[in-house]
């Protein structure tokens, strides 16, 4: 080694070589070989979060109570594509690679909104949605949402369960969000999450009309059974979350599609 | 002390590389808010820190300088890569909450200054154990500030209830401060203040003494 | 425009590169001794911020991500997993060029900045902010904003701490808070400050 030259040209481009070839084999070989692991815990992330905001599988677990597993309950549901404009389902559209939120970016596939249509801060439609839908002895029993909006830091996704009669919710919750640990961060609270089943969706023009409130309406009132409590500290996340199911359940969002699944089921 | 114990151990209380060399900060304060994220960050950074020097000091008499930060980077990133993928596919969950910040191990100061401080100068062995002294330092002043942060501040220990907090039914008001960020500095601030005041030598000098007040002994 | 104006007075207030994602600690913390050396720090990383984001997006979306080699004939390969190492050789790379450029064409400012330029590759706000422009999956125009108002928030931020601490040292710290300590008590102090821009809306 005492006239080796570590230096020289030759050698620089001889390691610089060495190097590359040797890394790039260990990288790809890690990233080729976990493809299939990765691949299978997004899906299984992505059902159970269906599954929590409907309320069949508990908080930190991947077992429901009755011992099935996430698959075999996911079975139940279908996935279905609708064209949110019209609210027919699009069987020709492949479900399985479908992802709203990269079709919302995509021009030609969404549509723009105006500042008073966008009550959830979205800016941009997508034009074709997803939706779950779990049937009972072929009556519809749920329907699950993929739903969206702005809280404080920044976007909330989550799924809204909607119960058989299509006016109720089922569940609701959400699975990304960056609100304040503590404050808004607490929509993922279970105490809280337990507040929304049963609560109405409508108001009697039917119109969108959930309210989440710092001082609930007197029992009996027609808005009662609309109203949510507030969560403490969080003002802007409560009408974050306000205005996403709004939107979401509204004209612009899944409405339509409602309207087609309440006819259809009667 | 052997030079390995010296090599090994003196990172950890010595020569800190949060508290005294100032490297490796920036993820040391984001992943602390629960203790599973931060056990597994410092996995991570013990992984890539102790391979990473193992693997630029085998090949530190081939180096050439010119390029010895390009290929110091390369190995890390790789490693970093391949971090991230088996993350990705045993441990989702907490891969996901750590997001960017894995990825970001990659620019961990600590990383690439030891590659670059002892790795060239050393030995494979010594290297890797320099490696994991400093990843194991890294990693106790991020376990001690994400001790103090969790319990305190959502009621839990890896996600276990140990303290009772009042919205699940128990005693504990929550402190809501330790759950955001900033908070970790001050935790980390009086880390510093507590190895100091054990170790005087590291005191740093005042830049600026405030002189004696003259007037008040003229006066007398 | 409006949309524009909005993402960057995000990266500048709201999502502050230093202090509310605390990334490039360890330069911010080093380097925050003298307002002047922080002003030139400063412009330095919006300069390269502002160069390298933009140039990672159009890497990742026409080299890595899934379908982007279509071009090339393989519309099913996705090369993702290769970005890390992708982003910090394009950062190591524009560094080297920038210095480069700067000391052939604007002496000047090289002198001014040269010091600070090498430092720059591992500070992590450079790369931090290209891994959040791939999670926000944003556009060009968007990422080019994006690099810029994220650069100022932290030039921004390391001016205010330097400020901080010019004045500091004329105060009375006990001793073993000295120096390192009491900055990173004044870094959270800082950070609390910013955390009340969360919320503003544009």
């Amino acid at each position: 080694m005492a006239n080796f030259d570590k230096d020289s040209l030759s050698n620089t481009f001889i390691v610089a070589l060495a190097v590359c070839l040797f890394c790039s084999i260990i990288v790809s070989g890690v990233a080729v070989a976990l493809k299939p692991i990765q691949q299978a815990n997004k899906e299984l992330d992505q059902k159970q979060n269906i599954l929590r905001a409907a309320g069949m599988l508990a908080e930190g677990s991947s077992v429901a109570s009755d011992g099935r597993t996430v698959d075999e309950m996911f079975a139940e549901f279908t996935v279905r594509v609708v064209d949110l404009e019209s609210g027919d389902f699009l069987d020709d559209v492949d479900a399985s690679s479908l992802d709203p939120i990269k079709v919302a970016k995509d021009p030609g596939r969404s549509i723009a909104l105006t500042a008073e249509q966008d009550i959830a801060t979205l800016r941009r439609r997508e034009n074709i949605s997803l939706v779950y839908i779990k049937t009972v002895d072929e009556q519809l029993d749920k329907l699950v949402l993929p739903v969206r909006g702005y809280g404080l830091w920044g976007t909330l996704f989550g799924y809204l369960a909607l119960d058989a009669d299509l006016k109720t919710v089922s569940g609701l919750g959400f699975y990304s969000h960056k609100e304040t640990p503590g404050l808004g961060g607490e929509v993922d609270n279970p105490s809280w999450k337990e507040l929304w089943p049963g609560v109405q969706l409508f108001d009697r023009a039917g119109d969108p009309g959930v309210r989440i409130v710092k001082r609930r309406s007197t029992a009996g009132n027609e808005m009662a059974a609309r109203e949510v409590d507030a969560l403490s500290g969080a003002t802007f996340t409560t009408r974050g979350v306000q205005n996403l199911i709004n939107f979401w359940i509204g004209d612009l969002g899944f409405g339509p599609t409602l309207q087609k699944l309440k006819l259809a089921n009667g | 002390m052997s030079q390995q114990n010296e090599v090994l151990v003196d990172p950890i209380f010595n020569n800190n590389p949060i508290a005294l060399q100032v490297l490796g900060i920036c993820s040391a304060l984001a992943v602390t808010i629960s203790m599973s994220q931060t056990l597994v960050m410092c996995a991570a950074v013990i992984f890539v820190t102790t391979l990473s020097n193992l693997a630029v000091s085998l090949v530190r008499n081939r180096i050439p300088t010119n390029i010895r930060i390009i290929v110091q980077m390369t190995i890390i990133a790789s490693l970093v890569i391949v971090v991230d993928q088996v993350l990705q596919a045993v441990a989702y969950d907490i891969s996901k909450s750590l997001s960017v910040f894995v990825g970001l191990i990659i620019t961990n100061c600590i990383v690439m200054g030891r590659a670059e401080a002892f790795a060239m100068q050393n030995g494979p062995y010594l290297s890797a154990l320099d490696g994991f002294g400093n990843a194991l330092g890294y990693s106790l002043i991020l376990i001690g500030v994400a001790i103090i942060r969790e319990p305190l501040g959502a009621g839990t220990l890896m996600g276990y209830e140990i303290l009772p907090t009042v919205s699940n039914g128990g005693w504990y008001y929550s402190n809501g401060l330790l759950l955001l960020s900033p908070s970790a500095f001050f935790i980390i601030g009086f880390f510093i203040w507590a190895i100091r005041s054990w170790k005087k030598d590291q005191v740093e000098e005042p830049e600026y003494e405030i002189a004696d007040n003259v007037q008040y002994r003229e006066a007398m | 425009m409006e949309h524009f104006l909005g993402i960057f007075v995000r990266a500048v207030f709201i999502e502050n590169m230093a202090l509310t994602f605390f990334l490039g600690m360890c330069t911010f913390i080093a380097i925050s001794k003298k307002i002047s050396t922080a002003i030139g720090l400063g412009i330095a990383v919006v300069v390269v911020l502002g160069i390298t984001v933009p140039v990672n997006n159009l890497i990742f979306n026409h080299l890595l991500r899934e379908g982007a080699l279509s071009w090339a004939g393989f519309p099913d390969v996705d090369l993702s997993f290769l970005g890390y190492l992708s982003y910090i050789g394009v950062i190591a790379a524009m560094v080297q060029i920038l210095e480069m450029v700067l000391d052939r064409y604007v002496p000047v400012l090289y002198n001014a900045l040269g010091v600070f330029l090498p430092l720059i590759t591992v500070n992590c706000a450079i790369l931090g902010a290209s891994l959040i422009m791939i999670e926000q999956d944003q556009t060009f125009a968007e990422s080019a904003v994006f690099g810029l108002g994220a650069g100022v928030g932290w030039a921004l931020a390391i001016t205010a701490l330097a400020g901080v601490r010019e004045k500091l040292k004329y105060s009375d710290v006990p001793e073993g808070l000295r120096g390192l300590g009491i900055t990173f008590i004044s870094v959270g102090l800082l950070s609390l400050c910013f955390m009340s821009f969360g919320g503003i809306d544009i």
